[in-house]
């Protein structure tokens, strides 16, 4: 607005400053990603992805973040439901809970499914007789992106849930609707830019996991490799065409991700200003 | 539909909301439950409704017209609620807040897509919001909001309406208007309707019948009339209007506050007994001369003659400041004026004497 009498030169100084941060820690990494993955041109670009192991990797990833999403939606909105609408004891504990795999880094959750699922660990004899694989399989995968992606839906919904009351599914109640017509008509469609934040993060977390994933999947060719796992596997042999092209995948997702999410943002807004 | 609530108690934690409520409510009558907030008032409504459930205490029970209805959920009572703020749904127009009620009937007595339209329509044009139907809840005022949540809530036919705080969030001027429309209404529907105010004005004008509350419990029931005139408690007393309050003894079967005296107390008393005089600020009287009458010394402290009547702040030689309201016509023949010395009479009043515990 020209209100603030900082000298023209300051304000170009910290314009610049933070141009230049965002330019070589953003930019630069991502043009780095897509023309490491172009050198050799756009035929290798491609071929890149038609390898069966890159293919059975994409396939994985989009399997565990297609398990994990929904479920995560049907908790994300159980949990809030449970929170904003109703008293119980232990409700303080489970909202700092929900926020568990926020602080624990993704290796240990990663390890945690380890000691229980593996063959040293709790459960892994029962599962062994029964022939069941869970670590160094897809379960444990699936399993590790569920745990790590648990509280984006749940935390986009809690503190709206909470804010809107309990009224409007009271007004439904008293005009005959039942719970589930009362959550399909009123309390969904007053959550549903948020959900669909919620599900936003979550995807790109699930689809981008590499900690936790990567302690339970052993790193088999083909079987247990997501995106991230698979990329690492390529640059450590030095097959940086490839790598490289596989993570413009996930770069692209990224940026896929963040336009949803600003489009989702404005929506959001104008509900609110509403 | 008549309603009969029966023993009705309702805690929370230690907190006594309800404290064995009976009350039944006349087929076609228009109430008003009315008391301070925390009197329990909305805690009562919502258990008529069903979105609160009494105590189980042994002999409690919510009948309509003599048939229990306590095991029924709201989805299952029939009634019409219009909650305080509205509570409309955001995410729906206007239209689709009002059929909310008829789309969610199973198939079986569900209206047809154009019976539902049509019922909508005509239940819009009683609220006088027909031209609105597109318009989301956000885009409408406080007093549109309001019909459309009334109209919401007769749109399902109920059988009782209950209104918590219907005018509370609206200005004086849009309440005015809206008082007076909905006792037309009423008139027009009949249906049995309970409406809670801490608005006694409001309750005096609306209702065919007023509940007094407190403290979880009823302190009176009775026509506007009756409760206004007839206060059964101090509470109702002090509640319902302004009052002037003079604490004195009884003495020899008579009360006495200073020299005013009142000769048949509302109950007799040992001699010695608190008493306490109310009287309303018009029924008190004020001369420029003894009149022969007992009387009260009095020093004016403040005049405020805009509006209807003259309302004049008096400190008594007792100590009481009283407020005292006269008409222009007689405010104009005293030619009175702020320090000037008066005398206080009284018309009528009413003496309560206290509880009287060994």
């Amino acid at each position: 607005m020209g209100r603030l009498a900082e000298p023209r030169w300051v304000r170009n100084l910290l314009i610049g400053v933070t141009l230049l941060f965002l330019g070589s820690f953003l930019l630069l990494p991502l043009v780095v990603v897509f023309t490491e993955a172009l050198r050799n041109g756009l035929a290798a670009y491609l071929a890149s992805f038609s390898e069966p192991d890159a293919l059975a990797a994409i396939r994985l990833t989009l399997l565990a973040a297609g398990i994990a999403v929904p479920v995560n939606c049907v908790f994300g909105l159980a949990a809030s439901w449970a929170i904003a609408k109703f008293e119980f004891p232990g409700k303080a504990v489970l909202i700092s809970l929900i926020d568990l795999p926020f602080a624990i880094s993704p290796v240990i959750s990663g390890m945690v499914y380890v000691l229980v699922f593996g063959l040293q660990g709790w459960l892994g004899p029962w599962l062994a007789e029964r022939e069941m694989r869970i670590i160094f399989a897809v379960p444990g995968v699936v399993l590790a992106t569920m745990f790590v992606t648990l509280p984006y839906v749940a935390r986009e919904l809690i503190p709206l849930m909470q804010e809107q009351g309990i009224e409007e599914e009271e007004a439904a109640a008293v005009l005959g609707a039942s719970g589930w017509q009362t959550f399909r008509r009123v309390t969904l469609p007053n959550v549903k830019w948020a959900l669909l934040y919620g599900v936003i993060l979550c995807n790109a977390r699930a689809m981008g996991e590499f900690g936790a994933v990567s302690v339970v999947s052993g790193h088999i060719r083909g079987l247990t490799n997501t995106m991230p796992l698979h990329i690492e596997i390529l640059y450590n042999e030095y097959n940086f065409v490839a790598a490289f092209a596989v993570a413009s995948l996930l770069a692209l997702l990224a940026l896929v991700t963040l336009a949803a999410k600003s489009v989702v943002e404005r929506r959001m807004r104008q509900e609110e200003a509403q | 539909m008549s309603i009969e609530l029966r023993h009705i108690w309702r805690t929370f934690g230690h907190f006594i909301a309800l404290q064995d409520v009976n009350l039944e409510v006349r087929s076609g009558e228009l109430m008003a439950l009315l008391g301070p907030s925390g009197s329990g008032k909305t805690t009562l409504l919502r258990i008529i409704a069903g979105l609160e459930t009494p105590d189980p205490v042994p002999g409690s029970a919510v009948l309509f017209r003599d048939q229990d209805v306590s095991s029924r959920n709201a989805a299952e009572r029939q009634v019409g609620f219009v909650f305080q703020h509205y509570a409309l749904f955001r995410n729906m127009t206007v239209f689709e807040n009002v059929a909310f009620g008829l789309r969610v009937q199973p198939r079986k007595s569900r209206l047809s897509k154009d019976a539902i339209r049509a019922r909508v329509y005509e239940l819009l044009k009683l609220v006088h919001l027909e031209d609105l139907a597109q318009r989301y809840p956000s885009q409408l005022s406080g007093g549109q909001r309001q019909r459309v949540a009334l109209a919401r809530a007769l749109a399902i036919q109920p059988q009782v309406l209950l209104l918590d705080e219907p005018f509370g969030a609206l200005d004086a001027k849009v309440r005015q208007g809206l008082r007076t429309w909905l006792r037309k209404l009423h008139d027009e529907l009949h249906v049995t309707t309970v409406l809670v105010t801490h608005d006694q004005e409001e309750a005096l004008e609306v209702a065919d019948r007023i509940v007094v509350m407190n403290r979880g419990q009823i302190e009176q029931v009775g026509t506007p009339d009756e409760v206004f005139h007839h206060p059964a408690t101090e509470f109702t007393m002090e509640f319902l209007g302004s009052v002037n309050l003079f604490r004195g003894r009884i003495e020899s079967g008579k009360a006495v506050f200073g020299p005013l005296v009142v000769d048949r107390p509302a109950r007799l008393a040992t001699d010695g007994a608190a008493a306490r005089l109310f009287v309303r600020p018009h029924d008190l009287e004020i001369n420029t001369a003894p009149n022969g009458k007992p009387s009260l010394r009095a020093r004016i402290l403040r005049i405020q003659s805009a509006g209807a009547l003259v309302k004049v702040d008096l400190l008594c030689e007792t100590g009481e400041q009283v407020n005292v309201h006269i008409t222009h016509e007689r405010f104009r023949e005293m030619n009175l004026s702020p320090d000037a010395h008066v005398y206080l009479s009284m018309r009528q009043g009413k003496v309560f004497v206290e509880d009287y515990c060994i």
